[in-house]
């Protein structure tokens, strides 16, 4: 194992998942031997308001922290927030985004714009991008909530393990606690594996 | 909570900080543990509720939860109680007479600061408290630490008879890091001895004990110039030498991996002799500490030259992209500008809930003129924002309550028609809003109190209080009748109503015909948190498209599920131009608690067609 750190950002809105996404993805880590260091957010700022969540793994993690413009990967869980975040990747870095768009009130009554067009964004500055309707594929399979492993799947082949690593960490979660709904999460990982696939074939299409 | 089988000893888990002091208070034989939750602080108290063998409470208030942990350590059982930032502040009156009686068992405060203000209506340093009240105080990095630590603090507490703080950031609390557990140590209660010149503090008792603490700081300061956790890392780079403390000491060792580096773990008092010596060792002295230039202004008071605020700014968390330029700065280098811009994204602020009882409150509160509304601490701090600006001023825990009656008494003329309105939850009022409520009617104020009882600490995730009818385990508990209590304050009966909050019209003729009256009103509202068990979720609703007229009455409800899908000028009868806001409902997150049906003028909102799929709204 090298001395350097892999950096993960999770981002999305109160309530989605993000905080149980990352943990998940820590544990994947953990098991292979990496130490690791996970931030999350709790209180006011969790009500329906921006969450993120920074993973940091490899030999010795220090700062919990990832500083903008070091992140290997930005998985965003909804549009807006990818194009919030997008800055903290490194320079040509890899965001995995959710295109669903979450409008919040102050949108709502007519405040603020929602951005027009957040992928297009996103890769105007130079960032790579692999968009996918992670809440269509939830809902496909009947449950909001496996978004939240719709998206697990689509990071599944971009980390420096394989996807298998991940899958389980995702299958041991369920088997201690809802071991009925673990064919289901394993689908929902493979539907976003194959949804990151083709968004990625589609992203070489147009560049 | 319902105690579970902690996972066996050696075990590397994967905690936050908050899990980890939990463990070690478990580890330590601690037998009382108490706490009212607050952001960063509450999962400390939700863990331990989960271990065996130790009592657990939710306090009222964080006074009592220290009270509580001061009358177990008198009887001399370990013990242990928890809060955020302010809570101390509450505690404070305790703590500054504990430093004089000292305990028996062993004693540990943990403190959560909220570094960056995530959650907390300020951003204050608890490190001052360890000079206020002479205590010593602790400063762990990460989880290890904060395990290690509270551990560590339990050793030094019972050895020399003293209270020991745990200092904890947001950074601590709510990071999750690898920690290597151990056994729980078996610590017998010594037993409650009599001593009236120490646990009576007279005047003449407190006089005698004084002299006792000016000679345990002597003992802490030895303490702390040997202590471990004050330690030297070397390192070759020496045109900086860091002395750093908490999460600071991990940005410090990321950003300048090759500088040597005095860690402080046992920050209070400061080791300033092993400060001295490591000086001597570098070029110049950077202290990085989060927030306050505390032991900066202490190391210089001892002689010790070196850098801090000057460089570094004052609030706020030393994160790497903060410490590399001011450091660059100071050394005359430039650092490569990595960081791209942000976008510019709309901002995002935390909102209520879909169908959350307080929303009928705030409309309401919106629609009515020529009223100061004095706000508290709370998910209904939220009214302050969009769409209602209905709640005029927060300060602290209970505050509603003495500033309404400031407001009222303080009046200026020119608002002699205003009328003044509190706004305040269940368990904000039990934990210091009583006092306030019962001084305003002692002293004859003229305001209208609305009680927002919800059930639950909405804000921190929905804990029990003593207003629910169950204790951190989720047993039952006695409950508060606030009716009653209320009454027995002096608030006469007929100025107090007990209202749904989803019965707008109701709520709305309450509150007008209360404000009128010049005297002391309370109206209570009944309906839970939709975030807790005791919320009932009803079939969802829709919207008839066809009968929308875009009149955006149901859209100042401000509930999160009803969406405009569309906006259109038109101009009124009046020849004044209006938009009209077209909506849908997210039938997927309504819960039909029919608040947005009772503003909507042509009946457009109705049942959502049961055989039909909740639909999530795709903008």
């Amino acid at each position: 194992m090298s001395d350097s750190i892999y950096n993960i950002l999770v981002v999305g809105i109160g309530g989605q998942g993000v905080m149980t996404a990352t943990e998940i993805l820590a544990e994947a880590a953990i098991a292979l031997g990496h130490d690791a260091k996970k931030t999350e957010v709790a209180g006011m700022a969790q009500r329906g308001g921006v969450v993120s969540s920074h993973l940091r793994f490899g030999r010795k993690v220090l700062s919990p922290q990832i500083t903008a413009g070091e992140a290997d990967l930005l998985l965003a869980f909804e549009s807006a927030e990818a194009l919030r975040w997008c800055h903290y990747l490194r320079p040509g870095g890899l965001v995995l985004m959710n295109t669903a768009k979450l409008v919040p009130p102050v949108v709502n009554i007519g405040l603020y714009d929602y951005p027009v067009d957040p992928v297009a964004e996103i890769r105007a500055r130079g960032y790579e991008v692999h968009a996918f309707d992670a809440m269509a594929i939830a809902m496909e399979l009947g449950d909001m909530r496996l978004g939240n492993t719709v998206m697990l799947g689509a990071i599944g082949d971009h980390l420096p393990f394989p996807s298998g690593t991940l899958l389980d960490a995702i299958v041991r979660r369920f088997s201690t606690r809802k071991p009925q709904l673990v064919e289901l999460n394993r689908k929902a990982f493979e539907m976003g594996r194959q949804a990151d696939a083709s968004a990625g074939h589609a992203a070489e299409a147009i560049a | 909570m319902a105690a579970v089988m902690p996972a066996p000893a050696q075990s590397r888990l994967l905690l936050s900080g908050n899990e980890a002091v939990a463990r070690a208070v478990w580890e330590s034989g601690v037998r009382v543990a108490a706490a009212y939750p607050g952001t960063p602080s509450t999962e400390i108290l939700e863990e331990i509720s989960g271990y065996p063998d130790i009592y657990a409470e939710w306090s009222v208030n964080e006074k009592v939860s220290m009270e509580v942990a001061i009358g177990a350590a008198f009887a001399g059982s370990r013990s242990f109680c928890a809060m955020k930032h302010v809570g101390m502040n509450v505690a404070s009156d305790a703590l500054m007479t504990l430093t004089l009686t000292g305990v028996v068992g062993g004693m540990v405060i943990a403190v959560a600061d909220d570094v960056g203000l995530s959650s907390s209506q300020n951003e204050q340093d608890s490190r001052f408290w360890g000079r206020f009240a002479h205590l010593p105080v602790f400063e762990p990095a990460d989880s290890q630490e904060a395990y290690e630590m509270t551990k560590a603090a339990y050793e030094l507490s019972e050895r020399l008879q003293v209270p020991v703080i745990l200092r904890m950031t947001t950074r601590i609390c709510h990071v999750k890091a690898l920690v290597t557990v151990g056994d729980r140590g078996v610590h017998p209660a010594s037993g409650f001895k009599k001593d009236s010149a120490r646990w009576v503090m007279t005047p003449a008792g407190a006089g005698r004990r004084i002299p006792l603490m000016f000679e345990r700081d002597g003992k802490l300061k030895e303490e702390s110039e040997s202590s471990p956790w004050n330690r030297v890392e070397s390192g070759t780079d020496r045109r900086v030498g860091f002395v750093t403390s908490g999460p600071a000491y991990m940005h410090v060792r990321e950003s300048f991996p090759d500088a040597p580096v005095l860690k402080l773990g046992l920050s209070c008092p400061v080791p300033f002799e092993k400060v001295r010596a490591f000086a001597a060792t570098v070029e110049r002295l950077v202290v990085a500490e989060e927030v306050e230039g505390l032991v900066e202004t202490e190391l210089r008071a001892a002689g010790i030259d070196c850098r801090g605020k000057d460089i570094l700014p004052r609030q706020g968390e030393l994160a790497p992209n903060v410490l590399r330029p001011a450091v660059a700065a100071l050394l005359g280098e430039t650092v490569a500008d990595k960081l791209a811009p942000a976008s510019k994204v709309f901002p995002r602020p935390p909102t209520m809930c879909v169908a959350c009882p307080h929303l009928g409150v705030y409309y309401t509160l919106s629609q009515i003129k020529n009223v100061v509304i004095s706000g508290d601490i709370g998910c209904y701090t939220l009214g302050a924002g969009h769409p209602w600006n209905a709640l005029d001023t927060t300060i602290s825990m209970g505050a509603s309550m003495g500033i309404a009656l400031g407001l009222d008494k303080g009046r200026a003329d020119a608002d002699k028609d205003k009328r003044v309105l509190a706004v305040i939850g269940d368990s904000t009022f039990l934990h210091m809003g009583m006092q306030g409520l019962l001084d305003i009617v002692y002293n004859k104020g003229n305001v209208t109190i609305l009680l927002l009882d919800n059930r639950a600490v909405g804000m921190t995730g929905g804990q029990d209080n003593p207003g629910n009818g169950r204790d951190i385990y989720g047993n039952p508990a006695p409950r508060v009748d606030f009716a009653k209590l209320v009454e027995s304050l002096g608030v006469k009966p007929e100025r107090i109503h007990v209202v749904d909050p989803y019965q707008l019209p109701v709520l709305f003729k309450t509150l007008r015909e209360e404000i009128k009256i010049p005297e002391v009103s309370v109206i209570i509202t009944n309906q839970p948190c939709v975030l807790i068990d005791d919320y009932k979720k009803q079939p969802a609703l829709t919207v008839i498209d066809e009968k929308c007229t875009g009149c955006g009455n149901c859209v100042d409800v401000g509930c999160p599920a009803i969406h405009v899908m569309r906006r259109e000028k038109a101009i009124k009868p009046s020849g004044k131009e209006v938009e009209l806001q077209f909506v849908q409902i997210e039938t997927a997150a309504c819960t039909g608690c029919n608040l947005c049906v009772q503003p909507c003028a042509p009946d457009a909102i109705v049942p959502a067609d049961p055989s039909r799929p909740l639909a999530l709204i795709r903008h």
